[in-house]
């Protein structure tokens, strides 16, 4: 638990929290625009910024009291940044080393375990700067995890990086939240971060926290600010069951299934599942002779207000996640269809968050 | 007294030299330092006229600072009076401790200067990435601004050395020329050609001249082995 009020100008820029009380298991994602204060909030909860004023105190140990604080190095946190920020002096194993010779003895994975499971244990005797930009997040990774954190700041380490890079590190990042259990403060601009890793969301702008919510709840107000150009997005959570015989592997839990193909059938580890509201059509009667795949009964629970001719319909699924379609406003009256009627949602496409 | 090539000459002012240099060399890396540090990370306007005093000694006639350092120094001033209620006994102009401080002010920019530049291009981040891997404040310094700085270093010491090695103006102000005392290479040098001794200033300057070379490339030499791979 993350609670206090932060104040911290940096030049002509002032961060007001406001004040906030943040439940910090699983990934916290703190999300808005460039500008709007997401890094000097971390900078300000880490310590790292000695003009940072306000309380602050993380599982009731206090970190800052007016203008007294905790020295970042007694906070216990581990910290990737942007650009990874490795010592280049020292070569990978000493970056390691320089965490682990200062970490608590409470046991936990060594460092040659920790290498191996972020995947850089063949670059151990290299010089950091002949890495990747996506070995050198790698190694960052590993430095934090190794100096046994118990809160994990990570300030936007994917955009440096290529899209290939952003997904494999986005899996891994994952991962390890859930194999370690330490608790993940993660920046970020990017609404598919955000859907892929988030289990709650501290929405950012101008310098103050404008609302916590969980994710769900993000994903649930019309006006999200975590959707972007492609519309609004649902994010479905289940697992991935075998494929059949059709190559076709299911994607849900006992009350929803969504069958899947291709590719995707492979990404057996994946938990959440991605849907733009503009890829789900509705119709009144479970279409019989239709090529879409995936047909699933909701429940109308929302219909937002028409933008350009179209409206947003928030639906039930039969587990109770919701459900966005984007239909037109033409649809909606020539359907009869209004809060608490029923339907069927055609998928036409889906992407799994791997 | 030693004979080389059958020139009679007297060594202690090389050996004073090269004592003086060192002192002044070591103090300075132990002043410079929080010095420069403090420069380097300043944001205030203020900044700008500590910088300029800093670098006063560059642009300044030696025999000016000599003398501002000379009256400072008189053994009825402030100076030398507050350091006896410290038990200091003795003067401070015409000494070896005179000599010293002397050349701690006039050589500071050699050594602020370039520990600032490599203070100020080591990467703020690098040093919160150590203080979020629990390095204190002092353990951060020895092992990441100690080692990404060492270039800096080496050439401020090196720079401090040389220069204090070379200085006239300020120690004959504040030193004079007491013969075993406070009499300096270079003063001798000038000493002996002053007297017509050529023979003695030839010795003299080439020691200095083939030690100079001597140490310049050894700290090449180093700089080049224990180069910083930065970037």
């Amino acid at each position: 638990m993350l609670k206090g009020n932060l104040t911290l100008r940096q030049g002509t820029f002032l961060l007001e929290s406001g004040p906030f009380e943040v439940e910090t298991r699983g990934v916290t994602v703190l999300f808005g625009r460039s500008g709007s204060g997401k890094s000097t909030l971390l900078r300000a909860i880490t310590g790292l910024d000695k003009h940072t004023r306000g309380t602050l105190s993380f599982d009731g140990e206090l970190w800052q009291d007016g203008a007294r604080r905790l020295p970042t190095q007694r906070r216990d946190i581990g910290f990737v940044f942007q650009d990874a920020a490795l010592f280049p002096h020292l070569t990978v194993r000493g970056n390691l080393e320089y965490a682990l010779r200062r970490a608590p003895r409470t046991g936990g994975p060594g460092l040659e375990a920790i290498a191996e499971r972020v995947g850089i244990s063949h670059k151990l005797d290299q010089d950091v700067v002949t890495l990747s930009g996506g070995e050198k997040q790698r190694v960052a990774i590993a430095r934090a995890l190794l100096s046994r954190p118990r809160l994990l700041c990570m300030d936007e380490p994917l955009s440096a990086l290529d899209w290939r890079a952003k997904g494999e590190l986005l899996t891994l990042i994952d991962e390890l939240a859930r194999e370690t259990g330490v608790p993940v403060l993660y920046i970020t601009h990017a609404p598919i971060e955000v859907e892929r890793l988030a289990s709650r969301v501290v929405f950012m702008a101008e310098g103050r926290i404008e609302r916590i919510e969980t994710l769900r709840e993000a994903l649930a107000r019309p006006d999200s600010p975590l959707f972007d150009e492609e519309g609004p997005v649902s994010v479905l959570e289940g697992t991935m069951g075998e494929p059949d015989a059709d190559g076709l592997a299911p994607f849900g839990n006992e009350r929803v299934c969504i069958r899947l193909t291709g590719p995707c059938a492979d990404k057996r580890s994946a938990t959440r599942l991605r849907i733009l509201a503009r890829d789900v059509s509705l119709a009144i009667d479970e279409p019989q002779r239709v090529s879409i795949l995936n047909h699933l009964p909701i429940t109308i629970e929302r219909i937002d207000p028409a933008r350009d001719g179209r409206v947003t319909v928030a639906g039930r699924l039969l587990d109770g996640q919701l459900l966005l379609a984007e239909i037109t406003a033409f649809s909606q009256r020539h359907l009869g269809l209004a809060p608490g009627a029923t339907a069927w949602a055609l998928i036409k496409s889906v992407a799994l968050m791997e | 007294m030693i004979e080389l090539f059958g020139i009679s000459v007297s060594l202690h002012p090389i050996w004073l030299t090269l004592k003086v240099a060192s002192v002044t060399t070591l103090i300075l890396l132990l002043v410079g330092t929080p010095l420069a540090w403090w420069l380097a990370r300043m944001q205030s306007s203020f900044k700008i006229v500590l910088e300029a005093l800093v670098a006063l000694p560059l642009v300044l006639p030696p025999t000016v600072l000599g003398f501002y350092l000379l009256i400072a120094m008189n053994p009825n001033g402030p100076l030398t009076q507050t350091l006896r209620l410290f038990g200091f006994e003795g003067q401070l102009t015409f000494s070896f401790t005179g000599l010293v401080i002397g050349s701690v002010f006039y050589s500071l920019p050699f050594a602020v200067q370039p520990l600032m530049h490599a203070f100020e291009a080591l990467p703020t981040r690098l040093l919160d990435a150590a203080a979020t891997l629990r390095a204190s404040v002092l353990d951060r310094f020895f092992t990441v601004v100690l080692p990404l700085a060492r270039r800096g270093f080496l050439v401020a010491m090196t720079l401090t050395f040389a220069h204090t090695v070379g200085e006239f103006g300020v120690v004959l102000m504040v030193g004079g020329n007491v013969p075993e005392v406070t009499r300096m290479v270079s003063i001798s040098i000038f000493d002996h050609v002053e007297s017509l001794e050529y023979a003695e200033a030839h010795l003299l300057s080439g020691m200095m001249l083939a030690f100079s070379v001597i140490v310049l490339m050894l700290v090449y030499g180093i700089n080049r082995r224990f180069g910083v791979k930065v970037g």
